[in-house]
C-alpha cells in the first residue's frame, strides 16, 4: 500500500463540514502545502492539515519526524519555507502574532519558571497577554485545574503531573481558542494521564480545538481524528478505524507452544512484516495476506493456535513508518 | 578503588572530544587572549610621553621660544595650542583638552636677564598622578641646563645654580598627588562595567538554557519589552553600587566632591544602561550561559585597560585611544573624575556624554535586531 498522498484534504473532513468555501469558516486550521527545511533538510515535506473546531486531532509520529517543528510553524515559533492557509481565520504566515494571541501553545519541554511559584507563573503570564481581571483570572485557573492548595509553591518543585497541569493551566488563561499540545503526558503517570484527557475532553466539549502530539496508543485513540507523520510526511489522517484501514494489514494471532523459536524462524519470511510479542501470544501482521498466509501455513500446526485479529493501531503506525522508510529512503 | 588509568584516559578523551565540540569556547581560550596579548602589549604604556600641552606666552621672548622647544624635545609634551589667555587654559585643562599647560609670565625675559629668577608655571591636570608625573620629572630636570645655550657672552653667569629662572608645578585638582582620588571613583566605573555586563549577559541565555525562552516567544511579548524589562531591574543594583563606592569614597577615602552629586547620578544612569545594553546584546548573540559569562569577561578587560584606568590613557598609541575612545568606560571615568576632582558641570561633562548615549542607542538597536522572535 501507497501513503495517501499529503496533498489530499482527508475525505471525511471537507464533507462532513458542510461548510466548504471561505478560509476555512469550520475549521480551526486550515493549512496545505507546509514545509519547513533545516540547512538542506527536509523536516516538514508538503502537509496539509485540517482541523474542526472543538475537534481533538492527535498527531503521531516518530521520534524526529517533524510533528513539533510543524506545531511552532502553527504558532509562529518558525517560520515556515512554504505552505499557506489559515490558523482560526488568520493567515498563519502573516499574522503570527494575532495567532499567537489566541493560540495556548504547550511546549514539550516544560518552560515556565522553576523559581517562580505557580501563581507568580500563572500572573506573569496573565499580564502578558493582558488579560482583564487578571487577578480573578489566575485564581480561577487555579481552581479549574485544581491547583490552588499550591499556589505558593515553587514550580520548580513540582512533581512531573503537577507541572504538565501548571503548564495547561499556564496555556488556558488567556482563553485561547485553540490548544497546541506536544507530548503533554510524557513522563506522566497512569492515573495523571487519565485526569488530564478527561479534562480535555471536557474543554473540547465546550468548544475548544485542540491539536496534540503523542506517543501514546492509549491516547490515539481518545483523539477524534489522527494524523500519522513520519521523515515529515503526513503518510495518514482519518479517525483511528480509518488510520488502521489505511495501513491494509492482514494479522493474525497465536498462542502455546515455543513462542520465542517461532519468532525467530517467522521473521523475513515472505509477506511476513511485523512479529510482535504480546504477552503469552505473538501478533505477525503484512500487508500482502496471500503471501502472509502462505507463509504460516507450515507452521499452522495443532499445537498451536491460530486466530485471524482486527490489526491494532501500533501496528498499522509501524507498518506505516516501515514503508514511509522505503519509500524515502 | 584504585586510580585506573584506563579510566582515567577515557575521561581525558571525553574531555578533548566535547572541548573541540565547543568551538566558540575554544576560540574564546585560544583566539582572544592571542588579540588581547597584542593589543594590551603595545597599547599599555605606564609612561606616558607626547602629553598634549598648552602654552600660554605672555612673553614670548627668545628664552621662552626656547624653553617650549625644549619641552617638544623631551618628548614628553606635545603642544597643541598656544593660548591667548589664561582663561584659555583653565578650560582647557578643566575639558581634559590638555594634560599641562605652560604660562610664561609677561617681563619673563626683563627679569630673567636681571637675574630675577623669575617664575614659570606649569599647571597640570593631576587628576590621575601616573600620567604626569614622569613628565614633570623631566621638567624639573631641563631647568638647570635648556637655557644656556641662550645665556653666552656677558650672560653666561646666569648659568648653572640656582637656575636662571623658578619653575612653579601647580599639579590642579589633586595636589598632593593621591592615587586614591583618581583610583576610587573610577572603581565605580569598573565595577559597574564588570557586573551589569555579567548579569544582563544571562538574561536571554538562561531563558533559552531553561527553556523558558520557547513559551516566552509563543506569548505576544515584543523584543523591546523582553530587553527593556529585563534590564530596568539591574538599574536599581548598578544605583546601589554607584551609592556604596560614593560613600566609601567620602567615608573611608576622603575623596573630594568638588562638582555636583545629583549630575554624577544622572549621567551614571546613561553609563548604567549603557552596560546593561552590552549585557543583554551579549545575551541574544551567546548560546548558552558560559559564553555570555566569556563575553562579558572579554569585554571588561580592554575596559579596565584601555579606558584610562589602570594606565594613563594618553601613554597609549592614537589606534588604542581610538578604540578606548569607543568604550563607555573611557567617558565615564573622565566624567567622574571631572564632576568630583574638578568641579565640572554638565557644560564640561558633554564632550563625555554623548558618545556614551550614542553607544547605548547602537548597542540596544543592535540587540533588538539580533533578538530572534522565532527559534530558526
Amino acid at each position: 500500500m501507497n501513503a495517501i498522498p499529503p496533498s489530499a484534504p482527508p475525505r471525511s473532513c471537507v464533507s462532513a463540514d458542510g461548510l466548504g468555501g471561505g478560509a476555512g469558516a469550520g475549521l480551526a486550521i486550515d493549512v496545505r502545502g507546509v514545509t519547513k527545511k533545516f540547512g538542506g533538510r527536509t523536516v516538514v515535506n508538503n502537509i496539509a492539515m485540517q482541523v474542526r473546531h472543538g475537534e481533538i486531532y492527535g498527531f503521531l509520529g516518530p521520534n524526529g519526524s517533524g510533528k513539533t517543528t510543524f506545531l511552532r510553524m502553527l504558532c509562529g515559533l518558525l517560520t515556515p519555507d512554504g505552505g499557506e492557509g489559515h490558523c482560526l481565520g488568520l493567515d498563519f504566515r502573516r499574522k503570527s502574532s494575532e495567532i499567537k494571541k489566541r493560540v495556548g501553545y504547550m511546549t514539550q519541554r516544560f518552560s515556565f519558571y522553576e523559581d517562580l511559584t505557580l501563581e507568580e507563573n500563572l500572573d506573569f503570564i496573565a499580564r502578558l497577554y493582558q488579560i482583564r481581571g487578571r487577578k480573578a483570572a489566575v485564581q480561577q485557573s487555579l481552581e479549574r485545574l485544581g491547583l490552588a492548595e499550591r499556589r505558593k509553591q515553587l514550580a520548580g518543585t513540582l512533581s512531573g503531573g503537577w507541572k504538565q497541569r501548571l503548564a495547561l493551566a499556564a496555556c488556558l488563561i488567556h482563553e485561547p481558542q485553540l490548544l497546541l499540545l506536544d507530548e503533554p503526558t510524557a513522563g506522566v503517570d497512569p492515573k495523571a494521564r487519565r485526569d488530564f484527557w478527561d479534562e480535555i475532553h471536557r474543554l473540547a466539549a465546550g468548544g475548544l480545538t485542540f491539536l496534540i502530539t503523542t506517543h501514546y496508543m492509549d491516547e490515539a485513540s481518545r483523539c477524534h481524528r489522527l494524523g500519522y507523520i513520519a521523515y515529515g510526511n503526513l503518510l495518514a489522517h482519518g479517525t483511528v478505524a480509518q488510520v488502521v484501514q489505511a495501513a491494509g494489514l492482514t494479522t493474525w494471532e497465536v498462542s502455546g507452544g515455543n513462542l520465542s523459536a517461532l519468532a525467530d524462524a517467522l521473521r523475513g519470511r515472505p509477506g511476513v512484516e511485523q512479529v510482535v510479542a504480546f504477552g503469552r501470544t505473538l501478533h505477525i501482521s503484512g500487508r500482502d495476506a496471500g503471501k502472509m498466509r502462505a507463509s504460516l501455513t507450515p507452521f499452522m500446526t495443532p499445537a498451536l493456535e491460530w486466530t485471524k485479529v482486527e490489526s491494532g493501531l501500533e501496528d498499522a503506525f509501524i507498518s506505516l513508518m516501515e514503508t514511509a522508510k522505503d519509500n524515502y529512503q | 578503588m584504585s586510580f585506573n588509568l584506563h579510566r582515567f584516559w577515557a575521561i581525558v578523551v571525553k574531555e578533548f572530544i566535547q572541548m573541540r565540540r565547543d568551538r566558540f569556547t575554544f576560540g574564546m581560550m585560544v583566539g582572544i587572549p592571542m588579540i588581547q596579548i597584542i593589543l594590551f602589549g603595545f597599547a599599555i604604556n605606564s609612561n606616558p610621553k607626547h602629553l598634549p600641552t598648552a602654552v600660554y606666552a605672555a612673553d614670548n621672548s627668545p628664552f621662552a621660544r626656547t624653553f617650549v622647544w625644549a619641552l617638544r624635545n623631551s618628548s614628553y609634551f606635545d603642544i597643541v595650542r598656544m593660548a591667548r589667555s589664561a582663561g584659555e587654559i583653565r578650560e582647557l585643562l578643566a575639558e581634559g583638552d590638555v594634560q599641562f599647560a605652560v604660562t610664561v609670565p609677561v617681563d619673563f625675559s626683563r627679569q630673567l636677564l636681571r637675574g630675577e629668577r623669575p617664575d614659570l608655571l606649569l599647571e597640570a591636570d593631576a587628576t590621575d598622578p601616573a600620567a604626569v608625573g614622569f613628565a614633570t620629572a623631566a621638567i624639573s630636570a631641563l631647568t638647570s641646563s635648556v637655557l644656556d645655550p641662550d645665556l653666552t657672552g656677558p650672560l653666561q653667569r646666569l648659568r648653572g645654580s640656582p637656575p636662571p629662572f623658578n619653575l612653579v608645578i601647580h599639579p590642579h585638582y589633586n595636589p598632593e598627588n593621591i592615587s586614591q582620588y583618581n583610583i576610587v571613583p573610577g572603581l565605580m566605573g569598573v565595577m559597574l562595567t564588570m557586573t551589569m555586563v555579567m548579569i544582563t549577559g544571562l538574561a536571554i541565555t538562561r531563558e533559552r538554557e531553561r527553556g523558558t525562552m520557547e513559551n516566552l516567544l509563543s506569548t505576544p511579548a515584543h523584543p523591546g519589552e523582553v530587553l527593556l524589562g529585563k534590564i530596568i531591574p539591574y538599574l536599581t543594583i548598578g544605583y546601589a553600587q554607584v551609592t556604596l563606592v560614593l560613600l566609601a569614597s567620602w567615608l573611608v577615602f576622603s575623596v573630594p566632591m568638588v562638582g555636583s552629586i545629583p549630575l554624577l547620578l544622572a549621567l551614571a544612569l546613561l553609563f548604567i544602561l549603557a552596560n546593561l545594553a552590552v549585557g543583554i546584546t551579549f545575551s541574544t548573540i551567546a548560546k548558552n550561559q558560559l559564553q555570555a559569562v566569556q563575553m562579558a569577561f572579554f569585554f571588561f578587560l580592554p575596559s579596565l585597560l584601555l579606558s584610562g584606568y589602570m594606565f594613563p590613557f594618553r601613554g597609549m598609541p592614537g589606534w588604542a585611544q581610538a578604540l578606548g575612545e569607543a568604550l563607555p568606560l573611557t567617558h565615564f571615568l573622565r566624567i567622574v573624575r571631572g564632576i568630583l576632582l574638578k568641579g565640572n558641570g554638565l557644560a564640561e561633562c558633554a564632550p563625555d556624554v554623548w558618545p556614551i548615549a550614542l553607544f547605548v542607542i547602537g548597542m540596544l538597536a543592535l540587540g533588538i535586531k539580533r533578538y530572534r522572535q522565532t527559534l530558526d
